[in-house]
């Protein structure tokens, strides 16, 4: 175990960024998102959840995948790129990292997605434990440790210390760069802290969430339920939850003409907006209520059927705290769970 | 509240409407929910307190093509919106019983946690028929005080005032929460240089997200289709694919909301990253009352707005060279 | 990519064709255009420097690409025996197909591909006896196997096609049908239209209507041998599976393809979602009793 005192933070910074790009939570008018780290930015470790989970580190809201030229009678196809420098993510919490595990097993599974796979091969990811957890959390739920994370290294902010421990290579090399920063450390004080993080767990209001019923073979059950007309009422068809989810990966592909060229780009899609499945001939989801059955069905059905029993949901909280009109997927699980269905 | 839900009890049961479209109790202490209710029994999941910000008019579209009335909750602010939409036909009177419910200001725990309570496990003193001014908040970190004030939406605090301007019948107190100059935020960015006015506003449109909660819950945006849903405009609706489009998108549904949009404050309340989003509106609202004369979308359901009436005396489109 | 089959160039050795990324495409050259009918015209695609683009199997798709209007799925339409070049019908009916129906020969387009899985030709098929039932459009995908069937002759038992459309004009691919399937020795092909029409001698009804008398009267053997195949609007679908349970035909016999929204081909973009299956990579194809294990969403 290590440590670094919080007030030279800002020289780790500097040193991490020496060797390539440095993503973590940024401030810029008053909210707090994973970006890129510019000298003089505002860093923000205090505030618990970015608003946008830091997915978008390796798959950005919207990425270039090759740029198309006319070239007479044939058509000139250059590929964007592939991420091919060493970068770190500082201050990605259990559950982002979580997040990070279920898009693994879309973007890394075969064909592998070889943008997201490049960033992923060339990231590495400091999580920091949550040193207060809040009302609207429950990764417990999922399995995950908010007080000891599990990434490349993990740290914890105490007091006016940051703990820090390597856990893989990766950490091990990132560790050996900015070891002339890093002091040993007593391992108690991290002990007593994760004792004192999963205390409060236990006391957060959605920690006892039951997830009973729902898994890959309850397709039927699930989706006929009567429940749904009531549940996607007050949705107003935006795609906040899908945007701030760290584990939404449903994406578009989409033309942009430069005016000498057409980019061809991918962007985060969402499953709540009308044109998702419309096709020239029609539409198989009409409907608002089809649409957020959808997203609910895929996290907690769907995505468990092909993933071992993984949900598609690591319990960030961040549609119950962003949601225009404050539905989420708790309020689902719960609907459920109160009418026994 | 009680009152209000023994009324919506009573004309459900006599018939008068089919359902009751007002909030549902959430699961945390600041997240009620819109809900229709269409049983006695149901409006035991009843809410009305602080936290019912969600301006329930749009839901009315859908509704007037229900069969029956639909009582609807509507604030003092929301009944501009509602009389907005009755002028432009997109729903029902016939359809809408209207209880004007009072209000006292609706709060934002945005703005709670903003002041760095976290771990929220109860509020007491958001009830809508509270009188106190501050909020007790129980936390997992202790107890917490926030004053009532610094924890209201920004709306409340240049509120329109406290009349309803439709409504069958109106149940419950409002207050005064106006202690601020509805035009003082415009009018600073006004002061400010070209070059200022475009850094605040890169700054605060580079959080944008596209995910169009700002346009899905504002009642002026009721268009069947949405231009940005179209296919074949290059700026569709998921991602800005430059720095500019982002701008693009909020500039272009500031012009086409200029006239209609009632000040109701629901594009800044739902915006995940709290961009202040009604500024833009509300530069509209003041150039339009400087250059038409003061008119105030929605106070009266089929007035003709200056944008889309034509007298003698209304500005020339020269004025644009005066005002530089 | 397949990050285990890579060689050196970045291709992989297993999946023909597979470049960098499967959401990199091609380019390809039309190199034909039959005009079928008045909405729909067939697509020959060529590799710039000749020949295939890539392999592919019967059943399987493709995205096509025309760079700043739209990308969509069409299925190959040609037979994977057949080396020289890959077919797609293609009916006029939105954005990219109206953009398609005006290219000319010589214009290049981007394909990528072959995506999803594919008719089993190779195993339950084989040494079955074949009815394939199409309607309109829907011949685009059957064709691929019928073409493979016959050049895969003694591979299989008799081979029925019931292909019927809206009027005699609507028949695609009417000049190969009449000089090749119908001159193959154990292939029956049943023609019919939804209406009467001057100069039309063959069946007048729908495929549903049709594929029941047939059935009936014996002139088609539904046995424990046989697999049938059917693709065409859904609503077609719908009836000709009623007709074959009619039929007692047991739906483990049954493959239909489905179809639907699709931007990525490779299972990961969301949209073709359905169930715990993804059209694009477990589809197009399924067997009517996998379909029924499927949400009602399609």
């Amino acid at each position: 175990m290590l440590k670094i005192a919080k007030k030279d933070l800002a020289s780790l910074f500097a040193l991490i960024k020496e060797s390539g790009e440095l993503y973590l939570p940024v401030k810029v008018a008053e909210q707090t998102n994973f970006a890129a780290y510019e000298d003089g930015a505002e860093f923000d470790l205090d505030t618990l959840k970015s608003v946008k989970s830091p997915k978008d580190v390796f798959f950005p809201q919207s990425e270039t995948l090759y740029t198309c030229k006319n070239e007479g009678k044939t058509i000139k196809i250059t590929p964007e790129e592939l991420v091919d420098q060493p970068f770190v993510v500082f201050g990605m919490k259990a559950c982002d990292v979580g997040g990070i595990e279920v898009l693994d097993r879309v973007f890394l599974s075969d064909p592998v997605d070889s943008f997201y796979a490049a960033r992923r091969a060339h990231g590495t990811i400091v999580a920091l434990a949550c040193h207060e957890p809040e009302e609207s959390c429950f990764c417990k739920v999922f399995g995950i440790d908010a007080a000891e994370p599990v990434a490349d290294v993990a740290t914890w902010m105490i007091g006016d210390e940051l703990y820090w421990k390597a856990l893989t290579e990766k950490g091990e090399a990132l560790t050996e760069k900015v070891s002339s920063l890093l002091t040993d450390a007593d391992e108690q004080v991290v002990e007593n802290e994760k004792t004192a993080i999963r205390a409060i767990i236990e006391k957060l209001p959605y920690s006892d969430l039951s997830l009973e019923g729902w898994n890959g073979d309850a397709v039927a059950e699930k989706f006929d339920s009567k429940l749904w007309n009531e549940l996607y009422k007050p949705c107003l068809a935006c795609g906040t939850c899908t945007f701030v989810c760290p584990t939404c990966q449903c994406y578009d592909i989409k033309d942009y003409n430069t005016g000498s060229s057409v980019q061809r780009y991918r962007c985060w899609d969402s499953c709540m907006y009308s044109d998702f499945t419309m096709m020239a001939h029609g539409n198989n989801r009409t409907s608002q209520m089809q649409r957020f059955r959808q997203r609910f069905m895929h996290k907690l059905v769907y995505f468990p059927a092909n993933n071992d029993g993984t949900y598609s949901c690591v319990g960030c909280g961040r549609c119950v705290d962003k949601c225009p009109a404050s539905l989420n997927i708790v309020k689902v699980i719960k609907a459920f769970g109160e009418k026994g269905e | 509240m009680q009152e209000l839900i023994t009324r919506a009890k009573e004309l459900l049961e006599n018939g008068t409407v089919a359902r009751v479209l007002g909030w549902k109790i959430g699961d945390l202490p600041y997240n009620p929910e819109p809900a229709f209710f269409e049983t006695a029994e149901s409006l035991d999941k009843f809410v009305y307190n602080g936290f019912c910000g969600a301006n329930l008019s749009k839901y009315m579209i859908e509704a007037s093509k229900l069969e029956g009335k639909t009582l609807v909750c509507l604030k003092p602010c929301d009944t501009y919106s509602f009389n907005q939409l009755l002028t432009e036909h997109r729903v029902d009177r016939d359809k809408a019983y209207i209880i004007g419910v009072g209000c006292k200001g609706k709060l934002d725990v945005e703005k709670i946690k903003k002041t760095g309570i976290k771990g929220i496990v109860s509020i007491s003193g958001a009830e809508a028929d509270s009188a106190c001014d501050t909020l007790e908040i129980d936390t997992l970190y202790g107890k917490k005080s926030c004053a009532y004030g610094d924890a209201m939406l920004e709306r409340c605090h240049v509120c329109k005032g406290k009349e309803h301007k439709i409504y069958d019948e109106l149940i419950g107190e409002s207050r005064d929460t106006a202690d601020k100059e509805r035009f003082a935020e415009v009018e600073m960015i006004e002061a400010m240089s070209p070059e200022e006015k475009f850094a605040f506003f890169q700054k605060e449109l580079s959080k944008c997200i596209r995910c169009n909660a700002c346009r899905n819950v504002c009642p002026a945006c009721s268009c069947r289709k949405c231009v940005f849903d179209s296919n074949k405009f290059d700026s569709a609706q998921k991602a800005n694919v430059d720095s500019f489009e982002e701008k693009m998108f909020h500039i272009i549904r500031a012009f086409h909301v200029a006239g209609r949009c009632t000040d109701c404050g629901e594009c800044s309340r739902v915006c995940p990253q709290g961009i202040p989003l009604h500024l833009f509106n509300r530069k509209f609202i003041k150039d339009i009352d400087e250059l038409y004369g003061d008119y105030t979308a929605g106070a009266e359901a089929g007035s003709l707005a200056p944008l889309t009436d034509f007298k003698m005396d209304d500005a020339e489109p020269s004025i644009v060279n005066e005002r530089g | 990519m397949c990050t285990e089959h890579k060689n050196e160039n970045h291709e992989c050795t297993c999946h023909t064709g597979y470049t960098l990324d499967t959401l990199i495409p091609k380019v390809g050259i039309i190199t034909d255009i039959r005009e079928e009918t008045p909405d729909v015209k067939t697509f020959r695609v060529n590799a710039p420097e000749g020949g295939k683009l890539f392999e592919h199997l019967p059943g399987q798709c493709a995205m096509i690409c025309v760079p700043g209007v739209s990308e969509g799925m069409f299925s190959i339409t040609s037979s994977p025996t057949n080396k020289e070049y890959q077919e797609f019908s293609i009916k006029r009916c939105g954005m990219l197909t109206d953009h398609l129906h005006t290219l000319q020969v010589g214009d290049p387009i981007t394909v990528r591909g072959p995506y999803g899985n594919n008719f089993p030709v190779d195993t339950v098929l084989k040494g079955k006896d074949l009815v394939f039932v199409a309607g309109g459009i829907g011949l685009a995908p059957l064709r691929s196997v019928i073409n493979y069937v016959i050049d895969n002759r003694a591979d299989y038992g008799k081979v029925d096609i019931v292909y019927g459309s809206r009027s005699a004009d609507d028949l695609v691919q009417l000049k190969e049908i009449r000089e090749l399937w119908m001159k193959t020795e154990g292939v029956n092909v049943h023609l019919t239209i939804d209406r009467e029409q001057e100069g039309w001698t063959g069946n007048v009804g729908f495929v549903p209507t049709y594929l029941k008398e047939l059935g009936e009267s014996g002139q088609i053997e539904f046995g424990v041998n046989t697999i049938s195949l059917v693709c065409g609007p859904p609503i077609m679908i719908k009836f000709v599976l009623a007709a074959l349970k009619d039929m007692g035909v047991s739906k483990d016999k049954i493959y239909t393809t489905l179809e639907l929204r699709m931007k990525c081909g490779v299972g990961k973009c969301g949209r073709c979602n359905i169930g715990s299956k993804y059209v694009c990579k477990d589809g197009p194809v399924f067997r009517c009793d996998e379909v029924d294990e499927l949400p009602n969403e399609y």
